[in-house]
């Protein structure tokens, strides 16, 4: 089967994805994918997003020749395509944008949203502003701890930030507390999930979403380079950023994709997130998929410098381009992603984010084993400010 | 013929209502599990639902989150469940036990060594909260050989088409969750229930457990006025949650709560 087809109309990429979710959500989950497959063909819908995108996130982001960065590397030209200026500063918004308008659709007049690095509670908390709907945002509150900025931020955009006690505190607890939020109050919520997880029509519908990086670039990079790139990375935490820029090379057989996964300190002292290098299959978040879990199925603690990136599963599609082998996914440890994160801070001017920097930093090690005539294209999915507080702490520097 | 439908079957003759309790298993210490469930058959109980304790308890809400993880705290394995009913078995041959719990463990482990095993300790039926009929083919079809049950929810927002479909997949009987929340909610709607209950027993012969917000003897009353079994969870788990120990004292107290929901469901 051809990737692009996939899934089929349950959801599934081959034996992953899926609606593994307790009864009370079956019926939503069914409006909600019959809203989401109206509206896709729906002109009115199509060009209010495209408005949206354009004006109001500022779309097409660029991309941007990091030449400096490049002649240092002695290799591949390596490209950026600059989702960190978007407005909020990360891809997320793209999805939060469509999945927004879609709840006004349908009528629905509270957003709630799960959240890590608080990037995607950010951009949820946004756009509610900007539609006047009601927010909820729940994070673990061990992330709540280390991403203190980006709570304030949602606070003024008129969120509600509720600390999730459970489990390890962290995103994947957070997305357990929404799921029982949604379940409570359906009539009037629609949840925003933030990655290409969750059950079925979340992975499809927010690629669908964040594809929008994926068709700029090609043209973009076609539009500079007159061709093709040979390679492309992106960070894989649930895998939104990177499933986006993937998926409409995925028929474009010379293109190489390298998704870069959490490698934390290191896959072999097993305190990482890297589901797909170290993982097994199974069912988590109403999806199946690569999992970190131990040999009883219980869900483990994950670990990574980036809030973003520390999530026990992943998008079920990125599992499927695995095992299909259309996709290599690799692991970055956090003192790697680190040095990306300096380097290119003071090679180019741009501070990325520290899950990006992950991708940035898979880049480093790829280009000096190409041409000087091939191009790699990295996802900058987000910028580094929100990350500065933790930059700091790790240098032993008091702000 | 199942354990669980000749409970059902025996209750009918009997005209009276089902009570089933649920507890997680290992909760608060794997050793408490097996006395636990003897008490809870004193208090009166018909079946009993064991929960597999699960890291990531979806749909449940802080009671048996609590209890999920008091019984992880301690290691309890789906191995180590199966096994503490095995033992339960070797004393009572008469009370249908059903797992409740989520998917993951059971992929983990695979569906038929699953289903063997448990089938051998005497489980009768199996309730994957995260598993719908749509999922479900493969591990029905492996249950359905090794003669356990397999129980489906139908919720509040199940249209009449689907509780058509769940009906026929499902066997042993129906859990309606009772309300549009996780486990343990306070937001029970008798009326609301009973306009359900007999809306799905038009669409199949199984008998109706109803679950999700029972919390008193008045709320027991009332759901097992509409129903032919109630499913009664985050009380009891809050009450074991507060054991200090396996005494006779401790596990009165839970026979106890559960006596006085027996005597309320017995009068209507």
């Amino acid at each position: 089967m051809q990737n692009n087809m996939l899934p089929d109309e349950n959801g599934h990429f081959g034996p992953y994805g899926g609606k593994f979710v307790a009864e009370t959500l079956m019926g939503p989950l069914e409006e909600l994918t019959e809203a989401y497959t109206h509206y896709l063909k729906d002109p009115g819908f199509l060009k209010e997003l495209d408005d949206e995108l354009h004006h109001y996130v500022g779309r097409p982001s660029p991309l941007y020749h990091a030449r400096r960065w490049s002649e240092i590397l002695g290799g591949a030209q390596v490209y950026l395509k600059r989702e960190d200026l978007n407005h909020t500063g990360a891809h997320k918004i793209n999805n939060t944008v469509g999945q927004a308008l879609l709840a006004k659709r349908m009528g629905k007049t509270r957003i709630i949203a799960e959240t890590g690095a608080g990037q995607h509670g950010v951009a949820a908390a946004t756009v509610a502003a900007r539609l006047g709907l009601e927010c909820v945002v729940y994070m673990g509150s061990k992330d709540i701890k280390r991403q203190s900025t980006n709570v304030f931020r949602m606070k003024l955009l008129g969120a509600t930030v509720v600390p999730v006690e459970s489990g390890s505190k962290t995103l994947k607890d957070a997305l357990n507390e929404a799921m029982r939020d949604w379940v409570t109050n359906i009539d009037d919520t629609f949840y925003i999930i933030g990655t290409v997880a969750g059950p079925h029509p979340y992975p499809v519908m927010v690629r669908d979403f964040q594809t929008v990086i994926g068709r700029e670039t090609r043209q973009q990079c076609l539009e500079q380079a007159g061709r093709l790139p040979d390679a492309l990375v992106a960070c894989v935490g649930g895998g939104s950023n990177a499933i986006g820029l993937f998926y409409p090379f995925l028929d474009d057989k010379d293109v190489a994709i390298y998704g870069v996964e959490a490698g934390g300190d290191g896959l072999e002292t097993g305190r990482h997130a890297a589901p797909l290098n170290a993982g097994k299959p199974g069912v988590l978040h109403g999806n199946r998929t690569y999992l970190m879990e131990d040999e009883n199925g219980q869900i483990i603690e994950t670990h990574s410098i980036s809030a973003g990136l520390d999530y026990p599963g992943v998008g079920p599609e990125h599992s499927w381009l695995k095992d299909s082998g259309r996709a290599m996914y690799v692991a970055i440890n956090d003192d790697e992603a680190l040095q990306a994160f300096h380097d290119l801070t003071k090679i180019e001017g741009i501070m990325p984010a520290l899950e990006s920097s992950h991708a940035l930093a898979y880049a480093s090690k790829l280009a000096p084993k190409m041409r000087k005539d091939e191009i790699i294209i990295v996802n900058l999915s987000g910028r580094g400010d929100k990350d500065i507080q933790t930059v700091a702490t790790l240098g032993g520097i008091t702000l | 013929m199942s354990r669980i439908t000749d409970c059902f079957k025996n209750l009918q003759e009997e005209k009276r209502k089902g009570l089933i309790p649920f507890i997680v298993a290992g909760d608060p210490k794997p050793g408490f599990t097996l006395p636990l469930m003897k008490a809870l058959v004193d208090g009166g109980a018909d079946l009993i639902e064991l929960g597999v304790p699960f890291s990531d308890p979806m749909a449940d809400g802080p009671a048996i989150q609590a209890g999920s993880e008091r019984a992880l705290a301690h290691g309890t394995t789906l191995h180590d469940v199966i096994g503490m009913v095995a033992t339960f078995r070797k004393d009572n041959q008469q009370t249908p036990v059903i797992l409740m719990g989520y998917l993951n463990p059971v992929e983990i482990m695979g569906y038929e060594d699953f289903a063997k095993s448990a089938a051998e300790a005497g489980v009768d039926g199996v309730l994957i909260i995260d598993m719908p009929p749509e999922e479900a083919g493969e591990l029905k079809e492996i249950l359905v050989k090794h003669q356990i049950d397999m129980i489906f929810l139908i919720a509040p927002t199940t249209s009449v088409e689907r509780q058509k479909y769940i009906s026929e997949t499902a066997s042993g009987f129906l859990y309606y969750v009772s309300l549009k929340g996780v486990t343990g909610s306070n937001r029970l709607d008798t009326n609301s229930v009973e306009e359900s209950v007999r809306v799905i027993k038009q669409q199949s012969k199984l008998p109706v457990g109803v679950g999700f917000g029972i919390r008193d003897a008045e709320s027991a009353a009332k759901v097992a006025k509409v129903s032919d079994a109630i499913i009664v969870g985050s009380p009891i788990v809050e009450l074991v949650g507060e054991m200090a120990d396996d005494s006779a004292d401790s596990l009165n107290k839970i026979s106890e709560y559960l006596s006085a929901l027996r005597d309320a469901i017995d009068v209507v």
